[in-house]
This record gives structure tokens, C-alpha cells and sequence, in this order.
């Protein structure tokens, strides 16, 4: 294998693997600051310890959050030199401004959050709370502002040539409100909230089937599922708002989700299918005629650009694409019925008697993290063949001077210790979840004694 | 060459602000981590790590913020360094994973095997985080082969010499002595007694490495030197440096714990200081063919980009000093444990 297909693989696995665990962070953080609001009005010991309970979940997804994230930091450099001396110019910033406005405020925040209850004010401790989540939301900003520029650039120029080419910023807000990264923000944050909001939901689930903290897990369970609600209504809403600004910027994009060849049809919507790419056809597919035209331009008739539009090297692989995109789709349909179903029966007081749906939500929790997962994967590969679409190909981007042997090295080292990691993240949330929300007073420990006596 | 203050002087000098708050910040971190093993008891291994609980976090944030900025505002060095020591830098990736992990891990099971374990990765992560960032420093000084596209031009084991594993060992025992003199500081009791008594051992074998360096640098890189040698003034920051040093061991000796830190970090702020007047203009020595360095202006962003920089910066900073003080204050004093510790 290339330097090239090894570097990509590396790429995704890393990001894939950090992806895990901010949305999670994100939707935790929302959720705790609903739980301590709420104890801080009703005075209600349960909410401090419902807090206590998830602020030590949060604990744990954040340090897996911050232990892979500082690899995305670097990994720029070294295997995408010659991206970083492309895009540096303009992508560096924002990269730079996630690092003072975000970063700095989350983990400084973070410190009161977590270890601060006997330090501060409740007041305090509160405040602490929400700079923790607008934190964790300041990060995907940045992120995402760059990660749209490369999809959509926008307010700069190139100067130099061949490989001494690079982007130059000339309008900064241009930069930062590129076409795509409004909507694509959106989407991510509300990806994020309901990664939160189903972990929440599964485990309070999870309680309530084995009688156990029953008070604690209804109180939970009614918190995140308000959450859902309003999270997967609006995630269908900026996931659509994202397909039309598609149609408009990457064509060859939208062309590869619904797997549309032929430019003078009109295009179809697909429910789900197995693309065919060297007789650019769909197999085993069931498709809604005419409905990808009614959802981009609002006329089932109108002619949709397809792949046959562009070189065959300007495509991106399809079937990955159309498969992707199509079960996130399916998952986001799947979510905001079940988030429906479980308000109305709520509010019917009947939830507790359905122990399969019970069941079904204790398993929810993977949804949203196989539908973010996909979805990246989605805009990512449809962004093919270009890593800065249409300026520079993802083969010019990469490091000069590193050899196969060196990425086959560090490919292997991150997929074995990123394995252990997940494993031992795993269990450790487990621990935590069986464990559940009373936890005693210390932190059990051969040495008991020893801290006692320390402790007086 | 003339000494314009431009915007890329401005951001030569922030991103070593920058690192310099990393080293003085993650420096006690690390220090704390490499003496870990020695501290035998379990509790007492909590309390230590629990010293830098609420705080490691928002340290390492230095760095990340300090590489965010050098992309931006040198994208080329940013791109030639990482790509070209690609091995070493994964190194150092894998053992801030370890560290980070540990810290959270750690005390979340009582089994032995389980807290030895993280311990262990504690510790070695920590040396070997020091370690690596002393050898990065050591090509700096030394320079690297670098061609006419900027790439560089050597392997990774031509980044291990002698002088480069001796400033390695030289960060390990400066963050060390540094680490030491926080512990002593945040505990206290016969845990504090035992530190305070290795102190001076950290001292000493600084000082050790620190004279064997700098000879070292004196003899064979002199032209670390030329601008101390052209702007005599400049020796005043090397005359700080090394009151700096002297001033630990008497602080620690009259038991003022707090300014000994404080001396500390004042030496480590003026080893880069004095690092980082050496090197300017050049942000990367080439060696051999010097013309091939990467600068402050041939490895920059445009103007533009650094002006939108600094307005970052500007509004920026001062948050982060407000959060950092902050918490800083809110932790001070002796390490509790509590059933939120780690
Ligand atoms: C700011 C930039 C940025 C951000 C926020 C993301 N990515 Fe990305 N991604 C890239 C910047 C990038 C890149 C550096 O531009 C890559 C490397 C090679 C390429 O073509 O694009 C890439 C490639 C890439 C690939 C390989 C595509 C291919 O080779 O065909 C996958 C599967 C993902 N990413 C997945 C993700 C996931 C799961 C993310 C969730 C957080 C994510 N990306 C966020
Ligand atoms: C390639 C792109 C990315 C890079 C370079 C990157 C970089 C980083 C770095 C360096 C950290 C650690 C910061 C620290 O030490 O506190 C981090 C953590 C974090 N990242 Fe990423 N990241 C990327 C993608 C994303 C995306 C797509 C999101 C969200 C949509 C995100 C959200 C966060 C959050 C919220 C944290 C804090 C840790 C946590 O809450 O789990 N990151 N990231
Ligand atoms: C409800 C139906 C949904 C629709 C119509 C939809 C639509 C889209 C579209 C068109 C994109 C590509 C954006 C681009 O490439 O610029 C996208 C990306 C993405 N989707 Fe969805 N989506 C849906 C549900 C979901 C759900 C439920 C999640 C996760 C919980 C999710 C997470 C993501 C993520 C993380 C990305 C990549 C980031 C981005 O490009 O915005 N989506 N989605």
C-alpha cells in the first residue's frame, strides 16, 4: 500500500476514534446544565446527585476526548505537510482561535466542575457548568468552521504556483460563514446533543428494567428525552438544509448520495439500494420517483446534475457515499420516531409497561454514534477525490518526506492502543453505570485505612 | 540582521510566550510524573497526583494552543518540523495518550496490578514527553538538513546525537528539580519531609546537566551566541537565568517553598528566553546550507493572517490569564482528597 490510501486510513481511524467521544461530552454538558438548574431551583438532593452522578461520566468521555484529540491537533503536520502549508494560511486560525477562545475556557472550567463542589459557591459551581458546555460547543464551532472551509472555500485567493501554491485569506468573515458552515454546524451540534441525550436515556432505561434508582432514572430518562425531542427534529431539519446546500456547492456530492448518474433526469430518492458503479445503476433498490428533485428544487420534474457530469477521475466512490449517507438518514427517521413514542407514552404514564421499548432505548444509545460516525464518513468520502474541493487533490496534500513503512508503523500502533483504550473506556462506564448514581462517600481502595488516617 | 518589530516578530515572540507557559505549566506536570515511582505508598501516589488534578488539563492546553498558532502563523515550520520528525512526534503523541489516560484511570479500580500499571505509564510517559521535547529543542539549536522546497532532508535516527540526548536529559532534570519543588509545596507532613529532602538532589543534577549544555552549546553551536556578542544587553537576560538558578536552593533552604517555585519558573522562562534569542531570526536552522533555514518571514502567513492573529490574541488573552489565575487560586493550598478526587 501507498503512502497515500495508508495516510487516509490513518486519518479516519484517529478522527473516527476522537469522534466518539466529544459528541458525547457536548450532549452530557447540555444535560448537566438542565440537571443543576434544576437542582438549584427545587433544592432537591436527587438532582446534586443525578449532577454528581454524570459529571463523572462526563469526566471520563472528556479525558478520552482530550487524550485523542491532541493527535488530530498534530497529525495535520505529519502526514499532511503539504495540506498544512496549502491551507495554513486561512485554517491555522481557526485552528488557533479553538485552542484561546475553546479550549482554554472548557478545561479551566472543567477543573471547578469536577473537582471545585466544596470550593465555590453553588452559584459558582453552576456558572462553572455552563462555561463547560458553551466550552465543549466553542470547540465544534472552530472545528467545523475549518472542516467546511475545505469542503467550501471561500474569501481567499491562491498565490504561487505548482507546488509552491497556497490558499491566502482576503475576507476573514467569508472564511468563517463559507457557504456550508452554518448548516453543518448545526447538524453537528444537534448529532452531538443526541449522542448525549440517548446515553442518558439508555442507561436510565437500563435502571428502570432492573428496578434499580427508580426515582433517579425516571427524573433522567424525563430530562433527555425532552432533549431528543427537540434534538432529532431539528437534526432532520439541518440535515436537509445541508442536502440543498450540496446541490448548490459539491454537485458530484449529492450526485454519490443518491447514487444519480444521468444529468437530464430528474433525480430520485432512494430508501435503500446497492450501487452498481460500472453499470451506474442501483440493485435491489426501492426508490420515491422524482423525490430527490422535490426536496432540492421543489418540483418532482426538475433535471438533477449526475455523476456523468464530471471526469471520472472527479468522482467520488459512490457505493461507500450512498451507503453511508443513507443509514444515517435511516437512523435520524429511526430516532425522531422513537423520541415521539416516548414522549407520547410518557405523557400517557404508561412508559413503564412496555419493557420492550425499555429495551429498545437501552440499545438507542448506539444510534446516534453510528449515525455520526457514518455521516462523517458520508460528507467526507463524497468530498473525494478533492481534500480542498476543486483547489487541491487529497494525493497533492501529503507529507513529502514521510515513507509507507513509517504510517504502516504509527497505523498499526494507533489501531492496537486505540483498541485497548476503547476497551478499557468500556469498562470503566460500566463499572460506573452498575455502580449507579449513590456512590459512598470514598472511592474504595485496599489502602482504606491509610487514606482515614490521612483524611483526619 | 536588522531587528524590525513587525508582526512576525510580534508572533515569534507569542508562540514562545506560548511554550514557555506550556513549559513552566506542564513542567511541574511532567516533574511530578518522573518522580512518581519513587513515591512508594498508594496514598501518597494519589495525593501527588491528585496536585496537579484540577490543573494538568488546562496545561497541556499551552501546547495545543501553541501548535494551533505556529500552524497559523508559520504553517511551513509547523509542516517541515512534524512531518520530518514523523516517528519522533508520534512517540510523543502516544506517550501524552498514555499520561492523559493514566492520570484518569488510574484510581477508578483498587486492584494492585491495576494502579501499578498506570503508574508505570504515568511515569515513563512523563520522561519520555520531557525527554523527546529536549531533543526537539537540541536539532533546533544543532539545525537540521533541510532542502530548497523546505522539506527536510535527514532520518529520524539523525536526530539522535549526543548534544541533542543531553539537552533530552537536561529538560528531563529541569522539569524534575521543577516538579519537586511543587509537590513540596502542595503537600504536606511526612510526605512533604520526604520530598523536600530529594530537592536538592534535583538540583544538583540540573545544574549538572545545565553547565554540560551550556559549555557544550558555548564550544560547538556558538552561533547560538552571535546576538549576545553584537547586543551586549542582551547578557543581562543569561546573568537572570542564572540568579534564577542560584536563588532555588537558598529559598528551599530558608523554607519558602513558594518563591522557590516561583524562582523556577523564572529560570525556565529565561532558558527559552535566552533559547529563543539565539535562534532569531531563524525559526529552523538548516544544516548544512544555512540559506535553505525556515524564518520568521520566509516561513510566515501573509500579513493579513497574522494581523487577524493577533486581534484574536489580543481579545483572547486575556480570558485565558483570568481562567488560569482563577483556577489557580481556587486550588491553592495543600492537596484534600475527597470522593471527587482522582
Ligand atoms: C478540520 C478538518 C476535519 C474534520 C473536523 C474532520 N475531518 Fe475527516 N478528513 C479531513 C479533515 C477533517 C482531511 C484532513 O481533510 C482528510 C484526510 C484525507 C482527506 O481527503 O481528508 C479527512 C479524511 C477523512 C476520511 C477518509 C476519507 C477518504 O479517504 O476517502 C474519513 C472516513 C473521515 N475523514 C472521517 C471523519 C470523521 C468521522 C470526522 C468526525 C469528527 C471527521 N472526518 C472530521
Ligand atoms: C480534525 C479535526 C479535529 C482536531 C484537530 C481536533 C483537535 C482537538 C484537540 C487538540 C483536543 C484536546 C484539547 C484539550 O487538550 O483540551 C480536542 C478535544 C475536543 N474536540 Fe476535537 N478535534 C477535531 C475534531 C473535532 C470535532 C469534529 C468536534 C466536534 C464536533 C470536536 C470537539 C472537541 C471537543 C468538544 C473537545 C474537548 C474534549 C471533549 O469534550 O471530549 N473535535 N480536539
Ligand atoms: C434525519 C435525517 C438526516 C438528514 C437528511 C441528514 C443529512 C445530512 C447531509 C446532507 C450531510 C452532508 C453534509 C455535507 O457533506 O456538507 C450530513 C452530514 C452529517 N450528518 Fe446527517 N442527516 C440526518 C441525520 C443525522 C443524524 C441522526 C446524525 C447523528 C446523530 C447525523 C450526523 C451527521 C454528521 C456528524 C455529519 C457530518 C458533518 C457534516 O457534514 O455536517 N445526521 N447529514
Amino acid at each position: 500500500m501507498d503512502v497515500e490510501i495508508l495516510s487516509r486510513i490513518q486519518f479516519a481511524v484517529t478522527i473516527a476514534f476522537h469522534y466518539i467521544y466529544p459528541p458525547l461530552s457536548i450532549g452530557l454538558g447540555v444535560l448537566l446544565v438542565l440537571m443543576e438548574g434544576i437542582y438549584l431551583r427545587t433544592k432537591n438532593k436527587m438532582y446534586e446527585r443525578m449532577t454528581k452522578f454524570w459529571v463523572k461520566v462526563f469526566a471520563l468521555t472528556f479525558a478520552m476526548g482530550v487524550a485523542t484529540g491532541i493527535v488530530m491537533e498534530f497529525e495535520f503536520g505529519t502526514n499532511w505537510a503539504t495540506y498544512s502549508r496549502y491551507v495554513g494560511d486561512v485554517f491555522g486560525s481557526a485552528l488557533a482561535a479553538e485552542g484561546i477562545f475553546a479550549f482554554f475556557l472548557e478545561s479551566g472550567f472543567l477543573a471547578i466542575l469536577v473537582f471545585g463542589w466544596n470550593k465555590v459557591s453553588p452559584k459558582i459551581h453552576f456558572l462553572s457548568t455552563i462555561m463547560v458546555s458553551l466550552g465543549s460547543m466553542l470547540s465544534a464551532v472552530w472545528i467545523v468552521v475549518a472542516n467546511s472551509w475545505q469542503q467550501t472555500p471561500a474569501g481567499f485567493h491562491i498565490v504561487g504556483e505548482g507546488i509552491h501554491a497556497r490558499a491566502e485569506i482576503t475576507d476573514f468573515w467569508a472564511m468563517i460563514f463559507n457557504p456550508s458552515s452554518v448548516e453543518r454546524l448545526m447538524h453537528v451540534l444537534s448529532g452531538a446533543w443526541l449522542a448525549g441525550a440517548f446515553l442518558v436515556i439508555s442507561v436510565s432505561a437500563f435502571y428502570l428494567l432492573k428496578n434499580k434508582h427508580i426515582e433517579f432514572a425516571k427524573a433522567s430518562f424525563k430530562i433527555a428525552l425532552v432533549l431528543a425531542m427537540f434534538a432529532s427534529l431539528f437534526q432532520l431539519f439541518t440535515g436537509h438544509a445541508s442536502a440543498v446546500g450540496i446541490s448548490k456547492t459539491q454537485p458530484a456530492k449529492l450526485a454519490a448520495f443518491e447514487a444519480h448518474y444521468d444529468s437530464s433526469a430528474a433525480g430520485d430518492l432512494y430508501l435503500f439500494g446497492w450501487v452498481n458503479d460500472s453499470k451506474q445503476q442501483v440493485s435491489f433498490g426501492v426508490k420515491i420517483p422524482g423525490m430527490l428533485s422535490y426536496l432540492i428544487y421543489g418540483d418532482t420534474k426538475k433535471p438533477v446534475t449526475g455523476l456523468n457530469s464530471f471526469k471520472p477521475q472527479d468522482r467520488p466512490p459512490v457505493n461507500i457515499v450512498f451507503q453511508t449517507y443513507h443509514l444515517m438518514v435511516a437512523i435520524g427517521i429511526t430516532l425522531i420516531g422513537l423520541s415521539l413514542l416516548g414522549v407520547f407514552l410518557w405523557w400517557k404514564k404508561k412508559i413503564l409497561s412496555y419493557r420492550w421499548l425499555l429495551w429498545v432505548f437501552v440499545f438507542s444509545v448506539l444510534g446516534p454514534q453510528i449515525a455520526n460516525q457514518v455521516g462523517w464518513i458520508s460528507a467526507e468520502v463524497g468530498r473525494q477525490p478533492w481534500i480542498v474541493y476543486d483547489l487541491l487533490r487529497t494525493s497533492e496534500g501529503l507529507s513529502k518526506v514521510v515513507e509507507a513503512n513509517q504510517v504502516v508503523f504509527s497505523l498499526i500502533m494507533f489501531t492496537i492502543v486505540y483498541l485497548l483504550l476503547f476497551a478499557l473506556f468500556l469498562f470503566l462506564l460500566n463499572e460506573k453505570i452498575q455502580h449507579g448514581p449513590e456512590e459512598p462517600e470514598k472511592i474504595p481502595s485496599e489502602y482504606e485505612h491509610q487514606k482515614a488516617v490521612f483524611d483526619k | 540582521m536588522e531587528f524590525t518589530f513587525d508582526l512576525n516578530t510580534i508572533w515569534f515572540i507569542l508562540i514562545g510566550v506560548l511554550l514557555s507557559g506550556y513549559a513552566i505549566l506542564d513542567g511541574f506536570d511532567l516533574g511530578v510524573g518522573t518522580l512518581h515511582l519513587l513515591i512508594k505508598n498508594d496514598n501518597d501516589r494519589r495525593v501527588t497526583i491528585n496536585s496537579i488534578g484540577p490543573v494538568w488539563d488546562g496545561n497541556e492546553v499551552w501546547l495545543v494552543t501553541g501548535g494551533g498558532a505556529l500552524f497559523a502563523a508559520f504553517p511551513q515550520v509547523y509542516a517541515t518540523v512534524f512531518s520530518g520528525f514523523y516517528t519522533a512526534i508520534i512517540l510523543l503523541l502516544f506517550s501524552l495518550i498514555f499520561r492523559a489516560i493514566a492520570i484518569e484511570f488510574r484510581s477508578k479500580q483498587p486492584m494492585k496490578w491495576w494502579r501499578q500499571t498506570w503508574d508505570v505509564s504515568f511515569s515513563v510517559s512523563s520522561i519520555l514527553i520531557a525527554f523527546l521535547m529536549g531533543v526537539a529543542l537540541g536539532n533546533i539549536i544543532t539545525g537540521i538538513p533541510l532542502d530548497a522546497d523546505k522539506e527536510f532532508a535527514g532520518s529520524f535516527l539523525s536526530l539522535i546525537k549526543p548534544y541533542t540526548v543531553l539537552v533530552g536529559i537536561t529538560t528531563v532534570a529541569l522539569f524534575m528539580m521543577h516538579g519537586s519543588i511543587y509537590v513540596v509545596m502542595k503537600t504536606e507532613g511526612e510526605l512533604q519531609n520526604k520530598i523536600r529532602s530529594w530537592v536538592n538532589n534535583t538540583i544538583i543534577f540540573f545544574v549538572i546537566c545545565y553547565v554540560t549544555t551550556t559549555m557544550y552549546t558555548l564550544i560547538y553551536y556558538p552561533h547560538m551566541v552571535q546576538h549576545f556578542k553584537d547586543t551586549p544587553v542582551l547578557f543581562l537576560v543569561a546573568v537572570l537565568n542564572m540568579l534564577a538558578i542560584a536563588n532555588i536552593p537558598r529559598e528551599i533552604f530558608h523554607g519558602r517553598e513558594f518563591r522557590a517555585f516561583l524562582s523556577s519558573c523564572a529560570s525556565i522562562a529565561s532558558l527559552l528566553a535566552l533559547f529563543a534569542i539565539g535562534l532569531f531570526p531563524n525559526i529552523v536552522l538548516s544544516d548544512p546550507n544555512p540559506a535553505n533555514s525556515l524564518t520568521i518571514y520566509n516561513a510566515s502567513s501573509s500579513q493579513k493572517t497574522l494581523g487577524i492573529m493577533l486581534t484574536i490574541a489580543i481579545l483572547g488573552i486575556p480570558f485565558v490569564l483570568a481562567y488560569t489565575i482563577s483556577i489557580y487560586w481556587i486550588f491553592r493550598g495543600k492537596v484534600k482528597l475527597d470522593s471527587m478526587s482522582y
